[in-house]
């Protein structure tokens, strides 16, 4: 099996403080990779590292074999990314948001098709900050899907969500899974990550503490329920007391 | 090209449901114009004088929609665009966020245009306005200004540090070179004391040039203008993409 990402000792400075220490992970072609931890983590820096938006200060990272700080151009054509809280335009339709994204790459899917197989194609002349929650979400993982990828990066794309809306992103992500797209993403909810996650890695104040499958978390840490293996490598369960 | 054509066509689109350009930038000048028409007619600027004073102030007219679009709307739209993270999603496509911004800039261009072009047709029509100057002389001048307030646009929008101080530096330039450069308010009409205080605003030395083109007055009057719109052009824009905020 291929590599579509490849990090090794990855470290991110900010000043004194080190938000990404030491990480090393390998994302291999057609699977889903979790990268989990509290907020303030490190998950989004690490994202933006490995894409180039952020300077790291020492390690390496391979994208699809070729290094992202070159070949830009080339490398994105095959890259769909989803940042956390995307906003858009206050005045854009979501017609005029697929068509803008469109001409952004050489061989771009049919965003039409898209939009019909996401279910939001009666919502095309919609502004997209009227969209539902749900309906924008689709929206998001459509204008990823749009270059053809092989490989997208999904931040966040299910907070705020309600549990409905959840489980539609989610079988969308299956499905695409299935179809050999491999994916990064990040996520607060545990339940999803189970249902979709090969290989998960766990950071905590930029360390990783867990790297493995979401059933080696479990046997590692002792506990049967995999939101539970989570606390315990993240700790966030002992800082939940102290706070009470 | 299909990139560029799309996101400009987007732009005007989005810009012409939020009003602000179509009443700013094109209803604003004629308006004016309008009101210095019915006032004043196509009385000569002074006593004896070869020329209308509608004529005297179309320079300055023309330069409204200038300033709207690179004074007001570019650097609002650079400080929105970086806001909302638009900027920093085109770093992770194939093209460009600079593609998007000179989209942004073409639009304010062809507002300014649109404008210039009313402006003319109307004062032509109504007020047998004439160009008394060179027809190239104007437009060279006009692209120097146009150049040069664009750059103080792009400084504003790529320096400042939120949407909101982009909104209040953008206020502060804005409105005072509108009212106090000539641009609507006649500088002739002005007191000697106050054009002392207004010349120290770079869109009145832009204003001189055009009027000098539209009237045909003597070329060497604007050679300290022109100098100065092509410092102003090449310091704010050095500055402004040189300290460039993507985020």
């Amino acid at each position: 099996m291929k590599t579509v990402i490849r990090v090794e000792h990855l470290t991110k400075k900010y000043g004194s403080h080190t938000v990404v220490d030491d990480l090393s992970f390998v994302i291999k072609e057609g699977t889903v990779f979790g990268l989990l931890g509290a907020n303030g983590a490190g998950k989004s820096s690490t994202i933006e590292c490995i894409l180039g938006t952020r300077k790291y200060d020492t390690g390496s990272v391979t994208i699809l074999e070729q290094d992202p700080l070159k070949n830009r151009k080339k490398l994105f054509e095959q890259i769909g990314v989803q940042f956390q809280e995307a906003k858009y335009q206050e005045l854009i339709k979501v017609k005029e948001l697929c068509e803008v994204t469109s001409v952004l790459y050489k061989n771009p899917l049919d965003y039409q098709e898209l939009l019909t197989r996401f279910g939001i194609s009666d919502k095309q002349n919609n502004f997209v900050k009227d969209l539902s929650g749900g309906e924008r979400q689709r929206l998001f993982i459509v204008l990823a899907l749009i270059p053809d990828p092989k490989l997208v990066f999904l931040d966040e794309l299910t907070t705020g969500l309600d549990a409905r809306a959840r489980r539609d992103v989610w079988e969308i992500l299956s499905q695409l899974k299935k179809e050999g797209l491999s994916i990064l993403l990040t996520s607060h909810f545990m339940d999803e990550v189970e249902a979709l996650c090969d290989e998960i890695l766990i950071l905590k104040k930029g360390k990783t503490v867990f790297y493995g499958s979401v059933e080696d978390a479990k046997t590692e840490s002792g506990k049967e329920k995999f939101e539970d293996a989570y606390l315990w490598f993240s700790d966030e369960e002992e800082a939940e007391y102290e706070n009470n | 090209m299909k990139t560029i054509r799309t996101m400009l066509k987007n732009e005007l689109v989005m810009s012409l449901r939020g009003m602000d350009m179509p009443i700013f930038a094109i209803a604003m000048p004629l308006v004016i114009l309008v009101i210095l028409g019915a006032v004043f007619g196509q009385k000569p600027a002074f006593d004896g004088a070869e020329y209308t004073f509608l004529e005297q102030s179309f320079g300055g007219l023309a330069t409204i929609s200038i300033c709207a679009g690179g004074v007001m709307g570019l650097p609002l739209l650079i400080s929105d665009y970086r806001a909302k993270r638009i900027l920093k999603r085109y770093h992770v496509t194939p093209v460009s966020p600079v593609l998007i911004l000179f989209a942004g800039g073409l639009m304010y261009l062809i507002y300014a245009a649109v404008s210039l072009i009313s402006l003319f047709a109307a004062a032509t029509v109504f007020w047998g306005f004439r160009m008394r100057g060179s027809i190239v002389v104007f437009l060279v001048g006009w692209l120097i200004v146009t150049g040069s307030m664009f750059s103080i646009g792009i400084l504003v929008g790529g320096i400042a540090k939120d949407a909101k101080t982009a909104g209040i530096i953008t206020s502060a330039l804005y409105f005072p070179m509108l009212v106090f450069s000539g641009a609507t308010l006649p500088y002739e009409v002005m007191p000697d004391g106050m054009k002392a205080i207004v010349n120290i605003l770079p869109l009145t030395h832009g204003i001189k040039i055009l009027k000098c083109a539209t009237l045909g007055l003597p070329m060497e009057n604007i050679a300290a203008p022109v100098a100065l719109m092509l410092v102003i052009a090449a310091v704010c824009s050095f500055i402004g993409i040189k300290f460039f905020k993507w985020e």
